[in-house]
């Protein structure tokens, strides 16, 4: 990989003037993405800003309504929360399938939501859940946030601080992992809100998450397993490779939101 | 007997594994030589394509490089190019078609991976630099990487194979087959594809390559299997220097899975340039990505297969015709794996008294295709346990009942496929894993897990295989360039403590333990007190390596031969010393004694009078304790047995999982059971691999290798291994009767027997004819897509 | 370049490093502990897993200068005055191991999952944490008893 300057911020202040000031710099979280990717050669950035040094980057805090997770938390944290695991528990559940144990324990939540990754885990959840993205300057709706393949309305040099989601009534994750990566081939995450309505993330199945608006209508009509897993998915947008076609991609959103539905808790 | 807890039988537990457990061990990438450059690989991006120019003198003025090496700088220095070791000849007598093979590419690059260049720099950071500022200019050509359409493509990989065909080999008797299917009351006819491996041992390939200027003589660490075929065939193939002249080292290998057996452009490139940047070493250590690409690949087959029946159900007859992927190269053993290690095995564990087999060998635009883990033995396997399964389910007969009626029950059995089986009992073996696996209940589990929408299927393989390899007059009338015997050289100390210099070589088998319980059990010395030497040239005088399961029935059987010659110069030393007649000289559990007197000496007492020359005349016994001996085997050995699997479909994914495995093994006398379990369980893995998760894919159009990662080829994982309660294991024994130790072969047995026996089982769940591998969860689901159409 | 320092196996440590140095080749080039092994190159066989700050991490796939100041082990810092951790001791005694090269990683990740799973760890807890770890040759029978075993004796 090519050489380029090392910086580790104690603030996220400092951080982003670091970013700025760089030719090309990236800001860089558990580095599992970033770094297999510049051994590849297929990035080179002249400045890493490496976000693990601020000072309170990460922590978990749980209120009546809102699990706050702060960009710095790892995967392993989120798993492991005994706070997160009363209050969300498939997010919990969610965080403890992501990739494996060095990369939970290395990986964190901001840097994967500003990845990005079509078939990363936490994007199916902020959707599933109705999270609010916050960074630097703002917060946005994670409905808003997703919006490529490894797109997100994140502007240069932005850095998410924090994930707020909503404590639903009950929730329920489910990956269909790719057999060789362990990435997400498919993976869907439900929630239903006390008023009884119902969101659907997935991820894996397309150049980004999204939401199957199409199921949210079925379970908040009826929130059986029968009704989320009849629902016939598209499968004309979804993504198709050697391991899952787009009809098998789309398939798997029907078969994991049926499960998900029957698992909700 | 010796001590039972170290000798034959026992299970010892390894006495490598210190140092493998402490991080100690001693692997080609750990060794670091003074003044060592490191090497790095150009490779072509490109499937096929000719080499119009390439300019280095960009990148020779690049910080820290040594040198930058190409195909005309080996040609200038008249390097030989790499060879392929077994000459097979076509059925019209034709020799095969092997097209050049340079070290180094020269003129033309065949596959998408194919070095190019060799940079040498200080570090390998500058050396990768440097490499990137090669300019190669191509001429793209049209590649092909499907063996099924490469005879009819327009790509020719080689001139001297204009339809690209490198033989068509034929083994069996054609007109007598024809007449049995003539006859034929039923006829099973499948086609088979036998999916492309990548062998991945964990340790990626590496080399440290030197010349020393002052005794003008090289030295070669490498990570192989057989350090001494790599310095016969650099030495007298290659001509890089006579063979006292060139060292090869190999010392702890991350794993071979055959990967290792051969010689590589790579690992020739490093000695061989070292003498042109003054001596200084020059360090190669493959990256994974590498691996992948270049590493020989396994399998690749595709088969049109016929099985003929009478009335009452016996087989009568087998048709077979092979497509097998040679890749753009004859790799070192290639020939010989979709031919002599193929086609004699098509006879399995049946009475077939009729087999014809032709196999066209073919290039393809894509890394060479060698022995892989079984070489040969799995894809025969593979085809005669998925025809004799299908068979069975058209003749609405029981899969095992079927097996049994068709048995060979008497030995030694000649095949019509030139292999003589020598011992054997099928029978046993299958009503033990029958017994095992509770077969009998079958239907009840089937029930259980439909319960809970799981769809249930049951497989069996009756696999054999010829192992052992070989006895050399035998390989050398079928084309091998090698006699394929064994040597060790037992060295005993004064002290009575025991050196074995053996030309096996471990790289994961544990020699250094189960060799050193045959000493035990033969001289009754502790096992620590005996040494294992291995992999290395200077040290080892000459051997043939570790591959096709032969170290333990070829490899040991040389070291029992030394240790006969061993016993009877200590009895003649034992018995001058005690004044007695070497006639009355008894020998047990490490005690001389003579009869009917309470005479005795300990051996090592012998082993240091020995050295003494005290008390015998060393006029008429020559001084010391030391013979070797070569051991060419007389038949290959034949390892039998039943594998049984369940497996359970989810209905919604198409997810399959190993619900239990049963393997019945025969393997004769067994001297560290646990390690032959091992040997077992991790082949079982790898046939699982194959049948449900791995597979090699090119992409046609480009030529480029998709499953180039481990995030894109599925090695199996921890999960995807059946329960410790549901994967039982079984052994049955006959002796093999042609060496001493009654020893075969058990490395390769669980990678050839368990494909079948997941396919049968998962064909059986889904009441499908046949189904591609790997069945991953979308090839099953596509199936059963189809199903549910065609039903409707 | 640049000095890092950190503690490898109790021992305070330091070389030059490049930005791009990663832990696992300052582990195996500047300080020629040659444990730590590199079986892929895209953070997913698991043979370069060493604990920093007591967890198991892939070496392959973190800066040297990030861990300036961490507490890193390998799989040398085990053993304790000539006695096997019994993780170690477990994959001896039930063969844990053919070839030996990826059970370094094996190892480190082995004590981490008995160390937040507990004693009892099941076998699919081990299996399914396992999946950052790739072995060739043992088909992971030995090693899951293994790591119940060395779980039983930590």
């Amino acid at each position: 990989m090519e050489n380029f300057n090392y910086h580790r911020p104690a603030t996220v202040l400092a951080a982003a003037a670091m970013l700025k000031k760089s030719k090309d710099g990236k800001y860089m979280g558990g580095g599992h993405t970033l770094l297999p990717t510049m051994k590849q050669g297929l990035a080179a950035p002249t400045d890493i800003i490496d976000l693990t040094a601020i000072k309170n980057f990460g922590g978990i805090k749980v209120s009546k309504s809102i699990v706050t997770i702060k960009a710095g938390t790892t995967h392993m944290e989120v798993a492991a929360s005994k706070d997160i695991k009363k209050a969300i528990p498939a997010l919990a559940e969610m965080a403890g399938k992501i990739g494996g144990v060095h990369v939970r324990h290395k990986g964190t939540i901001g840097g994967s939501i500003a990845n990005a990754d079509p078939a990363a885990d936490y994007p199916s959840a902020c959707l599933g859940l109705g999270a609010t993205i916050e960074t630097n300057k703002r917060k946005i709706e994670a409905d808003k946030f997703f919006t490529g393949m490894f797109e997100t309305a994140l502007k240069a040099g932005e850095i998410i601080t924090a994930v707020h989601f909503p404590i639903p009534k009950k929730s329920a994750h489910q990956k269909f992992p790719n057999p060789a990566s362990r990435y997400a081939l498919t993976g869907v995450f439900l929630s239903q809100d006390g008023k009884g309505k119902v969101r659907v993330g997935v991820t894996g199945a397309a150049a980004s998450a999204f939401r199957a608006t199409e199921i949210e209508a079925a379970l908040t009509k009826d929130f059986s397993a029968k009704s989320a897993s009849s629902v016939k998915i598209a499968a004309k947008g979804l993504m198709s490779d050697m391991h899952a076609t787009a009809a098998y991609r789309a398939h798997l959103v029907s078969v994991l939101a049926g499960r998900a539905a029957a698992a909700a808790k | 007997m010796a001590d039972t807890k170290t000798g034959i039988g026992a299970s010892v537990r390894r006495k490598e594994d210190l140092r493998f457990i402490t991080g100690k061990g001693n692997y080609t990438d750990d060794i670091n030589l003074k003044d060592q450059t490191v090497g790095y690989f150009l490779r072509s991006p490109h499937a096929h394509a000719k080499i119009k120019s390439i300019n280095t003198a960009k990148a020779r003025k690049m910080d820290g490089v040594v040198g930058i090496f190409t195909g005309e700088d080996v040609a200038k220095d008249k390097l030989g190019g790499l060879i392929c070791g077994w000459m097979i000849h076509s059925k019209d007598g034709s020799p095969m078609k092997a097209g050049p093979h340079p070290v180094l590419a020269l003129d033309k690059v065949r596959f998408v991976g194919d070095q190019v260049a060799l940079v040498v720099a200080e570090t390998k950071e500058q050396a990768r630099a440097a490499a990137q500022a090669i300019v190669v200019s191509y001429d793209v050509l049209p590649h092909v990487v499907d063996v099924a359409k490469a005879m009819k493509s327009k790509a020719n990989v080689h001139d001297v194979a204009p339809d690209n065909r490198v033989f068509n080999w034929s083994l069996g008797n054609e007109a007598d087959t024809n007449a049995a299917f003539a006859k034929a009351a039923h006829v099973t006819s499948m086609d088979i594809v036998n999916n492309r491996l990548i062998p991945n041992a964990m340790e990626p390939r590496a080399a440290i390559g030197s010349y020393d200027t002052g005794t003008e003589s090289y030295t070669l660490y490498t990570t192989s299997q057989n350090p001494h075929v790599a310095r016969l065939v650099i030495s007298a193939f290659h001509g890089l220097a006579p063979e006292h002249k060139l060292r090869v080292i190999a010392p702890d290998v991350g794993g071979g899975f055959g990967s290792k057996i051969f010689i590589y452009g790579e690992e020739v490139a490093c000695v061989w340039a070292s003498k042109f940047i003054g001596g200084r070493p020059i360090k190669w250590t493959g990256e994974r990505s590498e691996s992948f690409l270049c590493d020989a690949h396994g399998r690749d087959h595709v088969t049109k297969a016929e099985l003929a029946m009478d009335a009452n159900g016996k087989i009568t007859g087998m048709r077979v015709h092979t497509k097998a992927a040679m890749g753009a190269y004859l790799s070192t053993f290639s020939a010989a794996v979709p031919t002599y290690l193929y086609g004699t095995l098509l006879s399995g564990q049946y009475n077939i008294p009729n087999i014809y087999v032709e196999v066209d060998a073919i290039y393809t635009n894509t890394a060479p295709v060698d022995a892989y883990r079984g070489a040969g033995r799995p894809e025969a396997t593979y085809v005669v346990e998925r025809l004799v399964e299908t068979a069975a389910r058209e003749l609405k007969m029981d899969p095992a009942e079927f097996r049994r009626k068709n048995f060979v029950t008497s030995f030694p059995h000649q095949t019509p496929v030139i292999m003589m089986y020598d011992a054997g009992d099928y029978g046993a073996a299958l009503d033990k894993a029958l017994d095992m696996s509770d077969y009998k209940n079958f239907a009840s589990r089937k029930a259980e897990s439909a319960k809970n929408g799981k769809l249930r299927g049951v497989g069996f393989s009756a696999y054999i295989e010829a192992c052992g390899i070989a006895p050399s007059a035998a390989v050398g009338s079928l084309g091998a360039g090698v006699g394929l015997w064994e040597s060790a050289e037992v060295r005993v100390n004064p002290i009575g403590t025991v050196e074995i210099l053996t030309g096996s070589h471990s790289h994961g088998q544990g020699h250094e333990t189960t060799f050193a319980q045959l000493v035990s059990e033969r001289l009754g010395v502790d096992i620590n007190n005996v040494l294992i030497v291995h992999g290395d040239t200077d040290k080892v005088q000459m051997g043939m390596g570790t591959y096709g399961s032969r170290s333990g029935a070829v490899g040991m059987t040389a070291i029992s031969k030394a240790l006969d010659k061993i016993e009877a110069k200590a009895k003649k030393i034992a018995a001058a010393v005690m004044e007695s007649s070497v006639n009355d000289v008894e020998f047990k559990d490490g005690t001389f004694t003579i009869k009917g007197t309470d005479k005795k000496m300990g051996f090592g007492e012998v082993a240091l009078a020995s050295y003494l020359g005290h008390k015998f005349n060393t006029s008429e016994i020559e001084l010391g304790l030391k013979e070797s001996a070569f051991h060419d085997p007389s038949n290959f050995v034949f390892p039998a047995g039943v594998h049984i699997c369940e497996v359970e479909v989810d209905v919604d994914t198409g997810l399959t999982k190993i619900a239990s495995y049963t393997a019945v093994d025969d393997f004769g006398n067994l001297i560290n059971p646990m390690i032959v379990e091992g040997q077992v369980q991790g082949g079982v893995a790898q046939g699982i691999g194959q049948a449900l998760l791995e597979g090699a894919v090119y992409d046609e159009d480009s030529g480029q290798l998709l499953t180039g990662s481990f995030m894109d080829y599925n090695m199996p994982r921890a999960a995807n291994m059946p329960h410790i309660e549901n994967f039982q294991l079984g052994f049955t024994c006959t002796p093999c009767p042609s060496n001493p130790l009654g020893m075969k072969g058990c490395g390769e047995a669980g990678a050839i027997a368990a494909p079948p026996a997941v396919i049968n089982a998962i064909t059986h769940a889904l009441g499908v004819r046949d189904i591609a591998m790997p069945a991953t969860p979308l090839t099953v689901w596509t199936a059963m897509q189809s199903m549910k159409i065609a039903a409707e | 370049m640049s000095v890092v320092k950190m503690k490898l196996n109790g021992k305070a440590v330091n070389g030059d490093v490049e930005a791009r140095t990663l832990l696992v080749d300052f582990i195996r080039q500047n300080l020629g502990m040659t444990g730590t092994h590199v079986g892929c190159d895209t953070s997913q066989c698991g043979a370069c897993v060493v604990h920093v700050n007591g967890k198991a991490i892939k070496s392959c796939t973190i800066l040297a200068v990030a861990c300036e100041s961490a507490d890193v082990t390998t799989v040398e810092g085990l053993a304790k005055g000539g006695d096997l951790h019994a993780m170690q001791a477990a994959f001896k005694e039930h063969h844990g191991l053919q070839c030996g090269f990826c059970t370094p990683g094996m190892i480190m990740s082995a004590i981490d999952i008995v160390k937040r799973n507990g004693k009892n760890v099941s076998e699919d807890v081990i299996r399914r944490e396992l999946s950052g770890n790739i072995c060739r040759c043992t088909g992971y029978h030995n090693i899951v008893k293994a790591v119940q075993a060395g779980a039983a004796n930590m």
